[in-house]
């Protein structure tokens, strides 16, 4: 009980200013065994004592009486779950916040930091992995500096070489550091533009799911009838990414026509989401339920809705994100998410408790669903795409000792006991 | 007779610099810098070893080697495979291929010339 701390807070205070337990109860008429008692929350204070001890170590009543922001317990209790290999006393966790508001504020201040820092580890890792800019800006800035290493070293050696090698060596040196200093400044800008709002990476898909997300995953002219082909596609750089968008934008209409705004309001008014009902009201199949849920504004469905679909490679084709959820955006995943554990059963429908691991730990609720894209004729064989709807639980509701433990990737994830792993995790080493 | 060593390099200022090196260690080298061809130029100069730049033009070294081990009498051939990448899973991926050495980039002069010497002197006593 946090009213009970105020004898923790006490005895904090009284120490950090140096009075004796006998000074301090002297000063304010009672016995140091009552002192004592109160400090070690034994007693329960208040009215003229407590203004009386307050007084004494010069502080408002409420600094003794105030309980610990919610907020900062809610840190500590994140950052317990989080801790590999070391168990906190979470019983004590109150008491620990009380009497060390400080350190407790530190500790969560870390915690944050931590979290935040793998965030950026997983987007990094991720990028320098498989994003083909970085990875062929790397190969240049290391076949130069190869070829700097192994010119300067021939120049460096006891001895002469003729005059035409050494000519020629000065001049290959030069022109590489030249090479090296114009790889290495666009390496750093082409980072830098990533940090930024307008990030335009030059992926065709990223650009288009940029432009979604830029349009809040909603198209009010679609709703109303209006053609998606009128959609403006200006805002995006390559044709490349106007084609996706493109496809992606006629989806969405075909989707939007099926399921139109009004009838799904009235479907969805004081219901809980439930995209089989939904597939038998509107006549649609279910990837058509799952996608339109996922692009719905906010009046219809408050709760944030995250839409991943691959093809039956594993490839993402599209990507929403909602907090907690995350998918690497160039492969790799963890092959354990429902969206593609469907292609395993094509036309079965899905629904799964997932808790993602890896950082602050978040659950979902999901549904997934993988479909043949196309008939392309006799004996052909289906070309298979899935498509998973992510909705998160309630943050207050306990977790769910019947959901399923995924990562993002095999070198985030924290999860070794993994029969799907594919190598060792950068976290289990320390991180 | 003079050994020959066939470096198929797309960075020229590379090239050069092995050249020089090898040239001065009594090698004929001749070089190489496109990897559509890369295949049929080995097999034309017969070399006593290959030295071999994973990202070429036109075909990856990778591909450039599984496909030289298919052809008769190249599956001792010596090859040095130089790359920019360095994972472990790009060396599984070389030695599958069957790569004789790797090496990655920035490499320096020694190595070079000490996997050139192990490799050929490896090749004429088997």
């Amino acid at each position: 009980m946090r009213d009970t701390l105020t004898g923790s807070r006490i005895r904090e205070r009284r120490q950090i200013s140096g009075l004796r337990q006998a000074e301090l109860a002297r000063q304010v008429g009672i016995s140091a065994s009552y002192l004592n008692l109160i400090e070690h929350n034994r007693r329960r204070i208040g009215g003229k004592l407590l203004v009386d001890i307050a007084a004494a170590l010069a502080v408002e009543p409420s600094v003794l009486t105030q309980g610990i922001e919610a907020t900062l317990i809610s840190a500590l209790r994140e950052a317990a779950a989080d801790a590999v290999g070391q168990k906190a006393e979470v019983d004590g966790l109150d008491e620990f916040a009380g009497r060390f508001p400080g350190w407790a504020g530190v500790l969560a201040q870390m915690h944050s930091r931590v979290v935040s820092l793998e965030r950026t580890v997983e987007t990094l890792a991720d990028r320098l992995t498989h994003d083909p800019q970085i990875a062929a800006s790397m190969h240049e800035v290391l076949s130069t500096a190869a070829a700097i290493r192994s010119t300067a070293a021939i120049l460096a050696e006891p001895g002469e070489i003729g005059a035409e090698w050494r000519d020629r060596f000065h001049k290959n040196l030069h022109q590489d550091a030249e090479r090296l200093a114009e790889s290495s400044k666009a390496l750093v800008a082409y980072l830098d533009d990533s940090e930024s709002a307008d990030d335009k990476s030059g992926i065709p898909l990223e650009e288009a799911e940029a432009f979604f997300a830029g349009q809040g995953h909603h198209f009010p002219e679609i709703e109303q009838g209006q053609d998606a082909g009128q959609i403006s596609l200006d805002d995006l750089d390559s044709g490349a990414a106007k084609t996706v968008a493109r496809e992606m934008l006629a989806v969405y209409a075909a989707d939007a026509a099926a399921m139109p705004l009004d009838q799904l309001r009235d479907a969805l008014a004081g219901q809980e989401v439930d995209p089989l009902k939904l597939a038998a009201r509107f006549s649609v199949d279910l990837p058509t339920v799952l996608r339109r849920l996922a692009f719905l504004p906010k009046d219809l469905l408050p709760q944030p809705a995250g839409l991943a679909i691959c093809d039956a490679s594993g490839s993402v084709l599209f990507y929403k994100p909602v907090p907690g959820f995350a998918l690497p955006r160039h492969g790799e995943a963890c092959p354990l998410w429902p969206l593609f554990t469907a292609l395993n059963r094509p036309l079965v429908p899905l629904r799964k408790r997932i808790t993602q691991l890896g950082r602050t730990i978040a659950e979902f609720e999901c549904y997934a669903i993988a479909w043949p894209q196309a008939v392309t004729g006799f004996d052909a064989d289906p070309v298979y795409r899935s498509v998973m709807l992510v909705l998160p639980t309630e943050s207050a509701l306990p977790a769910r000792s019947d959901a399923s433990e995924v990562g993002t990737s095999c070198r985030i994830c924290p999860r070794n006991q993994c029969e799907t792993r594919r190598e060792p995790s950068i976290l289990s080493e320390g991180f | 007779m003079s050994r020959k060593v066939l470096l198929i390099e797309d960075e020229p200022n590379i090239t050069e610099a092995i050249r020089f090196l090898l040239t001065r260690e009594g090698w004929q080298v001749e070089t190489h810098a496109e990897g559509t061809d890369a295949v049929q130029v080995i097999l034309a100069a017969e070399p006593d070893l290959v030295i071999l730049d994973v990202m070429l033009p036109g075909k990856s070294g990778m591909d450039v080697l599984r496909d030289l081990r298919e052809h008769e009498n190249m599956a001792r051939l010596p090859v040095l495979m130089l790359t920019a990448r360095g994972q472990s899973r790009d060396r599984e991926m070389a030695e599958n291929a069957g790569v004789s050495r790797f090496m990655t980039k920035p490499f320096s002069n020694s190595e070079v010339l000490t996997a050139v010497r192990d490799l050929h002197a490896q090749a004429s006593q088997s």
